[in-house]
């Protein structure tokens, strides 16, 4: 085996280990707790970095290469085998980057609001990792655990009632999810006797018809749980209080979390039930369609109704996962790598907007009402908000202008409007849709009108907030805000403008992604050896 | 054999799905800990119920399938069960928090009307 491949295990190992042994020492010692964790965090990057630049270099007469560790050594699909591939890659990357903002913008305030975060951080990094490396299904099932039990630590940073609150719903709803992902894999492999994911691509085709009903329900159970994390209507109701509840860092990275989800079920729909799984091909399409736009639905009204920015930010997480559902449930690769396209944008995008909600919220905060009263009591508002400019100004000047100017951007990639990628994103996906050979039927039509009026009710929903938040003038008190706390908004924000420019690279790697998804033999090929010919 | 671990399964899933469902914080985690039961029994079915079938090969044989019992349903029931006790026991801290911080044990951190 290549030396190189090793890098493969890194992105699990470093944040296990490095969080373990970060537990050794009392919190107290935060320096060198920062040191380490940021460390982690830029090497993960790096690592993520070189790993998209491996999958992404065409090997022979293919566009990608493949990268299986075997764990241990053993043989798959005896043992238990990690494989990156463009996917994979991708994801890591995304996930690298949204650690990177998050821990940035945790450093300035909320790192010391609880115990033992730096831990629970990484420790969610190293589950993440693992369910989007590994190939295996029952090793899925214990890194989404370690992200869950992370997850679990992480709601409840900062403490509080409504943390409290949000978590005693969180917690139980995972876990029953839990037990379904255990009932679907235990009923998967009593009828196909493998837990490999490649051997299950090739093992499906072959199942005898009487146990074929059994894997139906296996891979419906399965499905379900997926469905949970992802976020679809109606397995949703938990997400916008939880993610409102959460802190901002954490409400940032869990913008990963229900694309968790979505990733299985893309990898596992395209692998196990795709165009050449034979009697079961394309099992629960219709589901995850109609259920995408269902959630799609509800996400535009609960985006309309929100009170709170941060509920209107759950409820942007449910319009993205609905529109991605929708999108795998067509079984269509240039669909679907617009969507890819759009899974980078949104989760970055939605991450840069808890970021920024938690900024603009500071400011209102901090004695908005008693300004208000104080204003009108004694005289001129104007000169007592120059005042309050000489004040505080004078450590970041502007700083309405700059909040103000991210939350233009958050809208205009929410929305999908020109210029910036969020528009490239969902003109992709409808262009795909509308370019499909033959008539185009009128379940299309249907997905095209409702992302174009999901777009408008998020249009609506963020111009009305910003009105209100930023515009108003006695509701204005300039909020306290780092250069470190703007930095990473800035970033993740950049990042967007910048797939943007990349736009004509960046699609063209999410349509070789695309297409290696929907020829799952080169998969099995390159993780189980030729195949043996006749079924087992 | 098969129809009283069928029914014990059964059972298990039914009483935790009630509990399950009720408003008070201790009965919700009792479900669970009853699913998470049917669960695990469940895994070990789908390795076939065999009885006197040892899971692992004699030293110096070459073991014939059919006597022997699928070591990977054990193996995962195994791993199912620490994670399902751990994460109970983190549930039960939780709950804790909420009673106290709340004042009340239901589910919704307040009584309904």
């Amino acid at each position: 085996m290549d030396p190189i491949n090793h890098i493969v295990i890194l992105p699990i190992l470093l944040p296990l280990v490095v969080g373990a042994f970060m537990l050794l020492f009392s919190d107290r010692r935060r320096s060198m707790k920062i040191a380490l964790s940021v460390g982690t965090t830029l090497t993960l990057l790096v690592v993520a970095i070189a790993l998209v630049a491996i999958a992404g270099t065409p090997h022979g007469d293919r566009w990608s290469s493949l990268i299986v560790y075997p764990v241990g050594n053993w043989p798959p699909p005896f043992g238990i085998v990690l494989v990156a591939d463009r996917l994979s890659a991708l994801m890591l990357l995304l996930t690298a980057v949204l650690a990177n903002a998050s821990l940035l913008f945790a450093l300035a305030r909320w790192h010391g609001a609880g115990p033992r975060f730096y831990t629970l951080f990484l420790f969610l990094l190293a589950g993440l990792n693992g369910a989007f490396l590994t190939g295996d299904l029952f090793n899925l099932f214990v890194f989404f655990e370690i992200l869950l039990a992370a997850s679990y630590g992480l709601v409840l940073h900062g403490s509080g009632t409504a943390r409290v609150k949000a978590g005693l719903h969180y917690i139980p709803i995972n876990l029953i999810a839990s037990s379904l992902f255990l009932v679907g894999v235990s009923l998967i492999y009593g009828v196909t006797g493998t837990l490999n994911m490649a051997d299950l691509g090739r093992t499906v085709p072959t199942l005898p018809e009487d146990s074929r009903v059994l894997f139906e329900i296996g891979a419906a159970i399965l499905g379900i749980a997926f469905l949970v994390k992802a976020g679809m209507w109606p397995l949703s109701f938990w997400l916008p209080t939880t993610y409102a509840a959460a802190c901002a860092p954490v409400a940032a990275m869990f913008a990963i979390m229900t694309k968790v989800g979505i990733y299985v079920i893309l990898r596992l729909f395209l692998l196990a039930l795709g165009d050449e799984a034979g009697a079961v091909e394309d099992f629960g399409a219709e589901w995850l369609y109609f259920g995408g736009m269902a959630t799609i639905a509800f996400g535009a009204i609960g985006v309309l109704a929100a009170q709170s920015m941060q509920r209107l930010g759950g409820y942007a997480v449910l319009v993205s996962s609905g529109t991605l559902l929708a999108a795998i449930g067509t079984g269509n690769s240039a669909v679907i790598s617009g969507a890819l396209y759009y899974l980078a944008v949104s989760t970055l995008t939605i991450a840069a907007y808890f970021l920024l909600v938690e900024l603009i919220e500071r400011g209102r905060q901090a004695g908005a009402d008693v300004l208000a009263v104080t204003q009108e009591m004694f005289g001129d508002p104007e000169e007592d908000i120059e005042e309050e400019d000489d004040e505080i100004g004078v450590a970041i000047p502007a700083t309405i202008a700059v909040l103000g100017g991210a939350f233009v951007a958050c809208t205009a990639l929410l929305s999908g409007l020109p210029p910036l990628s969020g528009f490239i994103a969902k003109f992709a996906m409808l262009s795909a849709l509308i370019n499909e050979a033959g008539t185009i039927p009128a379940r299309h039509w249907a997905l095209v009108i409702l992302l174009m009026v999901s777009g408008l009710a998020m249009l609506i929903a963020m111009t009305r907030t910003g009105i209100r938040t930023l515009w108003v003038p006695d509701e204005i008190a300039i909020p306290r805000v780092r250069a470190i706390e703007a930095i990473p908004i800035g970033l993740l924000l950049l990042l967007c403008v910048a797939m943007t420019v990349m736009g004509g690279p960046t699609m063209r790697y999410m349509e070789a992604t695309a297409q290696v998804l929907y020829w799952p033999a080169i998969y099995a090929n390159d993780v189980l050896g030729p195949a043996a010919g006749g079924p087992r | 054999m098969e129809i009283i671990l069928a029914i014990g399964i059964g059972v298990f899933a039914a009483s935790g799905v009630w509990l399950l469902l009720r408003p008070r914080t201790y009965q919700v985690i009792i479900g669970l800990s009853l699913i998470s039961y049917a669960v695990n029994l469940f895994i070990f079915s789908m390795g076939r119920v065999k009885l006197h079938a040892p899971p692992v090969l004699q030293p110096g044989t070459a073991g014939d399938p059919a006597a022997m019992a699928d070591p990977v349903p054990q193996a995962l029931v195994l791993t199912a069960i620490v994670i399902g006790f751990a994460m109970t026991a983190l549930l039960l801290v939780v709950l804790l928090a909420a009673r106290g911080r709340t004042g009340t044990d239901h589910v919704d951190g307040r009584e309904a009307d």
